[in-house]
């Protein structure tokens, strides 16, 4: 017994529980948006992105998550440009841009002298949490929450129908900005619980769970904060045990709620779709007594 | 269920000179001119490709014009859009059927712009989503997801929300592909009687039989308006075939297989691709009577005869 409450003993252990929490609940509740509209490539892009303005950053000395917002939001912008003024489609684009950053973030980081790590960058250092990291990351996570929370139906209403929030009079733009901004933000503070490259899962598979296993929005927002905050609390309880890397630990659950989902969802998951293709076939065989 | 909008009476639609072209340099619309006015239906009529689409995104301020411009009784786009007073009602094609959002929210939708930044429903907003439901008939539909619906429920659900809106230019998309014949005729007495009670229906499609039924304006268009103007006086075959050019489909009776026993009971269907003819007796016709002589051959020894007793 004593044994299983071991982790609660280690203040590093309780930290992390906690930040790998909040930065699964943002991720979360902006994957609902990201799975609806599309986007799950612009999280995907947008992380990778960041890689070059965190270097810049830390040679200039500002705080580094600035620098990651401002490469973030530049690939989003750089894609938007090129999509519209060239004749190659926007994932494309995005595929080019975002590897290109990234490419060009490694080589800076080489060139400059730092003590950062990249493996920390890439797949986090939720264990290493340093003093005032708690403090920002709930801060940051906590003012995230609240504006997608404050703007929730407008953004939705982007999602389903730009056409339509336009004739309204929602400026469409400002929020296409405000999402992209979102997303810049949450990546941000993800990035020591996770990394840059895992970050990408917490920002789909959350929200595709919701998806499967609903079909209104709001309970898809509460199913995909509950998976995403109980597979963070789990995965880094769990990773004490096993000795294995935090963020893998919380992603690789996150797969195994998706995978259940997918299979065992009550009316979209596969064997559910298969029930009810057999079913027609089943009643027919019945009607006729021929068996199918 | 209009809201006042007395400094946009009287109620018109100036599209003058207007031209867009995308960022690619593809000119959709060149020079586009028309006018619509309170109290009718317009048919926007032209092939894929002639700027429908393009012309609705001018007009719901979603592109911006390089040169011209479209104006609501005098007032930008943007005035007429923070008065809700344009509405818009997409193609099928174009919602994602499996968004989980329920019948009641995207009626709701119709009325954030009479909500606050929360976009939270007032009484108010409830009650005319509710009659607009009641009026297309959906109300017992209100808690099912989009999906799970027919493509007549669906195409009610975004008039609802057009209702809802209390737009007074209500934009339709190809309002009536994919729906069944009860529901065209629904829609088409709705259209009518919002058009009598002083709206302006703009209605893009390519069911060319339905506009002379339901339409008493019809601009036509590729790639710059051809002509605009009463239905009687525009949509003549003149100008059907300057639109379409060869892409519509033919089916005249003096080069068919159709002959005189057919008289006039002749029976022409169509889904608005090439018609499908039936004689008299039931038999299929064909559009020419090249590669057919056989079948003309044949029927024309019974015409003979039908004619006999005549003589």
């Amino acid at each position: 017994m004593y044994r299983l409450l071991e982790p609660f003993q280690f203040p590093f252990m309780v930290d992390a529980m906690v930040v790998g929490v909040a930065v699964g609940a943002v991720c979360a509740v902006l994957s609902c948006y990201l799975v609806l509209k599309g986007w799950s490539l612009m999280g995907d892009a947008i992380s990778h992105a960041v890689l070059p303005g965190i270097v810049i950053a830390y040679a200039a000395g500002v705080p580094l998550a600035i620098g990651a917002f401002a490469s973030g939001l530049l690939c989003a912008v750089l894609t938007g440009y090129i999509k519209a003024n060239s004749r190659i489609k926007e994932d494309t684009v995005m595929g080019v841009v975002f590897t290109g950053l990234f490419a060009f973030g490694l080589v800076l980081f080489t060139k400059v002298k730092s003590d950062l790590h990249l493996d920390h960058i890439l797949f986090g250092n939720i264990l290493g949490l340093e003093s005032g990291d708690l403090r920002d990351t709930l801060a940051i996570a906590g003012l995230t929450l609240t504006v997608i929370l404050v703007l929730r139906r407008d953004l939705l209403l982007f999602c389903f129908d730009p056409g339509h929030a336009r004739t309204i009079g929602l400026r469409s733009g400002l929020l296409y900005y405000t999402l992209l901004s979102l997303l810049a933000v949450t990546i941000v503070v993800s990035l020591k619980a996770v990394g840059i490259i895992l970050v990408i899962a917490m920002l789909v598979t959350p929200g595709c769970v919701g998806y499967l296993l609903t079909d209104r929005f709001n309970r898809m927002m509460g199913i995909a904060v509950v998976t995403a905050a109980g597979c963070s609390f789990v995965g880094v309880y769990l990773s004490f045990f096993i000795n294995a890397s935090t963020g893998a630990c919380i992603v690789l659950l996150q797969a195994l709620v998706f995978v259940n989902a997918l299979v065992f969802a009550p009316k979209h998951g596969l064997l559910a779709t298969r029930r009810r293709r057999r079913a027609p076939a089943a009643a027919a065989s019945a009607a006729t007594g021929i068996p199918s | 269920m209009t809201a006042p909008t007395s400094d946009f009476d009287p109620l018109t639609v100036d599209v003058t000179g207007l031209t867009v072209a995308y960022p690619n340099g593809n000119v959709a619309l060149r020079e586009a001119s028309f006018a619509l006015h309170a109290g009718s239906i317009c048919a926007l009529v032209g092939i894929n490709g002639s700027g429908k689409s393009t012309l609705f995104k001018a007009m719901m301020g979603l592109l911006r014009p390089s040169a011209g411009g479209v104006t609501v009784s005098g007032k930008t786009i943007r005035q007429a859009l923070k008065r809700n007073l344009i509405a818009y009602v997409p193609q099928s094609e174009e919602v994602d059927w499996s968004f989980p959002v329920s019948v009641w929210d995207v009626v709701l939708m119709g009325r954030y712009g009479y909500m606050n930044f929360m976009r939270i429903p007032r009484a108010v907003d409830r009650r005319i989503a509710e009659e607009s439901l009641a009026r297309v008939g959906m109300s017992e539909f209100r808690e099912r997801q989009i999906g799970e619906l027919s493509g007549g429920q669906r195409k009610r659900v975004f008039l609802a929300r057009a209702l809802a809106q209390q737009g007074r230019i209500i934009l339709l998309d190809e309002p009536f592909t994919g729906v069944d014949v009860n529901t065209e005729t629904a829609i088409v007495t709705l259209l009518r009687e919002l058009r009598d009670e002083g709206d302006i229906m703009f209605v893009s499609t390519h069911n060319l039989g339905s506009v002379p039924e339901f339409c008493d304006h019809v601009v036509l268009i590729n790639r710059t308006v051809l002509a605009a103007g009463p239905t009687t006086e525009v949509f003549t075959e003149e100008n059907l075939l300057r639109t379409f050019g060869g892409v519509l489909r033919h089916f005249r009776f003096d080069e068919s297989t159709v002959q005189k026993h057919d008289g006039r009971a002749v029976t022409v269907l169509t889904d608005d691709e090439r018609p499908l003819v039936f004689g008299k007796g039931g038999h299929l016709e064909y559009s020419q009577r090249k590669g057919h002589e056989a079948v003309v051959s044949q029927r024309k020894e019974k015409e003979d005869e039908d004619d006999v007793p005549r003589k």
